[in-house]
């Protein structure tokens, strides 16, 4: 038996939709194999790993929490993914974005909501896409690769938030513990329930897909965007600059990891801490491919991420399991839908070995 | 003698970035570009320290973190060279994948520590004053790394498998035509770059800090990666430029016992700033960064039937 990938003569629709539900079935499967190899009730296990996180009110209002920075991240990043820029750094300009923003609340204090509060967010959008700026102009004028430039700048910016928040903004009240002081009322988002901890980053996460579904296939700069990854040639003779590409993804990208973090650290956190994200800007990268670059799709796959998270946690407690495990299953969903993926655009065969060993087999 | 412990020092941390980086350089000039050796070093590092200390043989141990990493890679080249998918995304598909991995494996290996690799001694030799303790008094992986950096030279340069190794990663059509095994050779690439990978997760974890820490490459597989930009797809450079990145990465220790004021975190940004600029520098003189550039390099190859 030989395993044989020709080119399909036209993309498989059919595959693009059922590519990621396949993917997610096959890495359930993974899952029992895994926890049987590893002694444990394979079914209890998958239930508190996949299901679990969906069956009660508490745990899905986590679910969507941490679903919205992956969402908000996630759909950044499909745009860069679709211009054929490779981001990879949003885990920094998230990083950046709740420096800034957790900056300008600490300096601001106290005042009125309607000001400070728009201030803080403003602040933490403009961190992310300063921070962004910087791989976008090395990639658009030295040519720098961007891959590199803004992984590198994601621990420069963990390095920084590391110092402020042991050195120059630690709370002096705070018992020599590496944290800021608390915001102020006046700098943290509104709660969206009474007894949860949802707030109002779901509803930039909710925001951010609803303008992207509709500007993206709408307008120009969403049309220039498809062409430059799609047809690069066709997007020079169309006359679409191509830096002027790379930057718009880039900011827009920076703009939205930097959102995330601040809506992180002034909803969820409420001040600085060495640690303020489980690898969000990584896992947002699945995200985006999972939701198949598309916004909507992406709102539905930042909610399974962000389900692997908390199912991550409770297998820790309940199974003693190291957290890590979440980030296996992460890179073992983002494998099988790689490889599920491959089946759009090409098609596989398994043929018999050649008909010489056959012949020899009769002889 | 400071002079003597500061190039000591700039050995070891040089000799795992000049490994992974020489291992994917083989494996980019065959024209593929593997984004995963931050996970494969990452295994290799966890696999060889456990082998290490089970079996209480540092060699084991070795032998296992290049084999794990050689593994781990094979996942990579079934997915990118088989399946033909986008070698960028499963790249960090695969770095996602042997971070969380060794997490897992070091689990029950944090807090345990063991000697670090012995060093060799040669007779006579290494008592020289000056050069004897730097040129003939390391662990046998500083040797290797040399030995591994000429091997690749002459691989690459000098022998008939070499240049069909470079013919397939410049242009794999072509190569395909004359009757060169495009796959095959790609698959052996990529696996030779995770067993490098691997090896030098092995040194962080045998010799540089005899322990596991969780995260413990930080970064350097990426590091790696640059490295080959820098070096312009050339060995030899490559070992220079790791010993400049070693050199950086040191710093940060030899200027707090010094007494330099600076923030830590500053120090420690260093090795990811200087990583930026000499991308910098390199990318920007286009024709000179480009020479040896691997001209199929991150496509996927189909063959016609």
């Amino acid at each position: 038996m030989r395993l044989e990938v020709t080119r399909r003569a036209a993309p498989s629709k059919a595959m693009a939709f059922l590519s990621p539900v396949i993917a997610i079935a096959l890495t359930v499967f993974a899952g029992l194999l895994i926890f049987a190899a590893a002694g444990l009730d394979p079914l209890r296990a998958v239930h508190l790993y996949f299901v679990s996180p969906f069956t009660s009110l508490y745990s899905l209002q986590e679910v969507l929490v941490k679903a919205s920075p992956l969402v908000l991240i996630g759909v950044g990043l499909s745009l860069c993914f679709r211009a054929n820029v490779w981001n990879i750094g949003a885990e920094g300009q998230y990083t950046l974005g709740a420096v800034c923003g957790g900056g300008v609340a600490l300096a601001i204090g106290e005042g009125s909501p309607f000001l400070v509060l728009p201030c803080v967010i403003a602040a933490g959008i403009l961190g992310g896409l300063a921070w962004a700026a910087i791989p976008a102009l090395l990639k658009t004028v030295f040519r720098a690769n961007e891959i590199l430039t803004s992984l590198m700048l994601t621990y420069v910016a963990l390095y920084l938030l590391d110092y402020l928040v042991r050195g120059p903004w630690r709370d002096p009240m705070g018992f020599n513990f590496p944290q800021s002081a608390l915001f102020e009322p006046a700098a943290t988002l509104p709660v969206l329930t009474s007894d949860g901890r949802l707030h109002l980053g779901v509803a930039f996460a909710v925001l951010a897909v609803a303008i992207a579904a509709v500007a993206l296939p709408a307008t120009l700069r969403g049309f220039s965007i498809r062409v430059a990854g799609s047809a690069p040639k066709a997007a020079r003779f169309a006359g679409f600059s191509q830096s002027g590409t790379v930057l718009f993804v880039f900011l827009t990208s920076g703009a939205l990891a930097g959102l995330a973090g601040v809506a992180e650290v002034t909803g969820t956190l409420q001040q600085l801490l060495p640690e303020i994200s489980p690898g969000y800007g990584f896992t947002a990268i699945i995200v985006a491919f999972l939701g198949r670059l598309n916004p909507v799709g992406i709102l539905f796959a930042g909610v399974v991420l962000s389900a692997s998270y908390i199912g991550g946690e409770v297998a820790q407690l309940r199974l003693g399991l190291p957290v890590e495990v979440a980030m296996v299953f992460q890179g073992i969903l983002l494998f099988f839908l790689l490889a599920c993926d491959s089946l759009i655009h090409h098609r596989i065969a398994f043929r018999r070995a050649a008909p010489r060993t056959e012949a020899r087999h009769v002889g | 003698m400071w002079a003597e412990a500061i190039i000591l020092t700039v050995i070891t941390a040089a000799t795992p970035l000049a490994l992974a980086a020489l291992g994917e350089l083989v494996t980019e000039r065959s024209g593929v570009l593997n984004l995963g050796v931050e996970g494969m070093m990452a295994v290799g590092a966890v696999t060889a320290f456990a082998v290490a200390v089970t079996t209480g043989s540092g060699a084991a141990g070795i032998l296992a973190g290049a084999m794990a990493g050689a593994a781990l890679s094979l996942i990579f080249a079934f997915l990118t060279i088989t399946l033909a998918t986008n070698q960028v995304a499963t790249g960090l598909a695969l770095t996602l994948f042997g971070l969380g991995i060794s997490g897992v494996i070091g689990d029950g290996f944090v807090g345990i520590s063991r000697p670090p690799l012995p060093q060799l001694e040669i007779p006579g030799l290494s008592d020289l004053p000056l050069v004897g303790r730097i040129l003939f008094r390391q662990d046998a992986m500083v040797y290797l790394s040399i030995a591994l950096t000429a091997g690749v030279w002459w691989f690459l340069s000098r022998s008939r498998q070499g240049l069909k190794l470079r013919a397939v990663g410049d242009s794999h059509a072509s190569a395909h035509a004359l009757g060169l095994n495009v796959m095959l050779t790609r698959y052996l690439a990529v696996m030779f770059g995770g067993a490098c990978a691997g090896l030098g997760g092995a040194y962080l974890s045998l010799a540089y800090t005899p322990m596991w820490i969780d995260d413990m490459t930080a970064g350097r597989g990426w590091i790696a990666l640059a490295l080959v930009v820098f070096a312009t797809w050339m060995p030899w450079r490559l070992l220079a430029g790791a010993y400049l990145f070693g050199a950086i990465t040191i710093l940060q220790f030899h200027a707090q016992g010094a007494g330099i004021g600076l923030p830590s975190q500053l120090m420690s940004s260093l090795p990811y700033l200087a990583t930026i600029v000499a991308l910098v520098l390199i990318s920007g003189r286009g024709r000179l960064a480009l020479r040896h550039t691997p001209l199929s390099l991150g496509k996927s190859f189909v063959p016609e039937r």
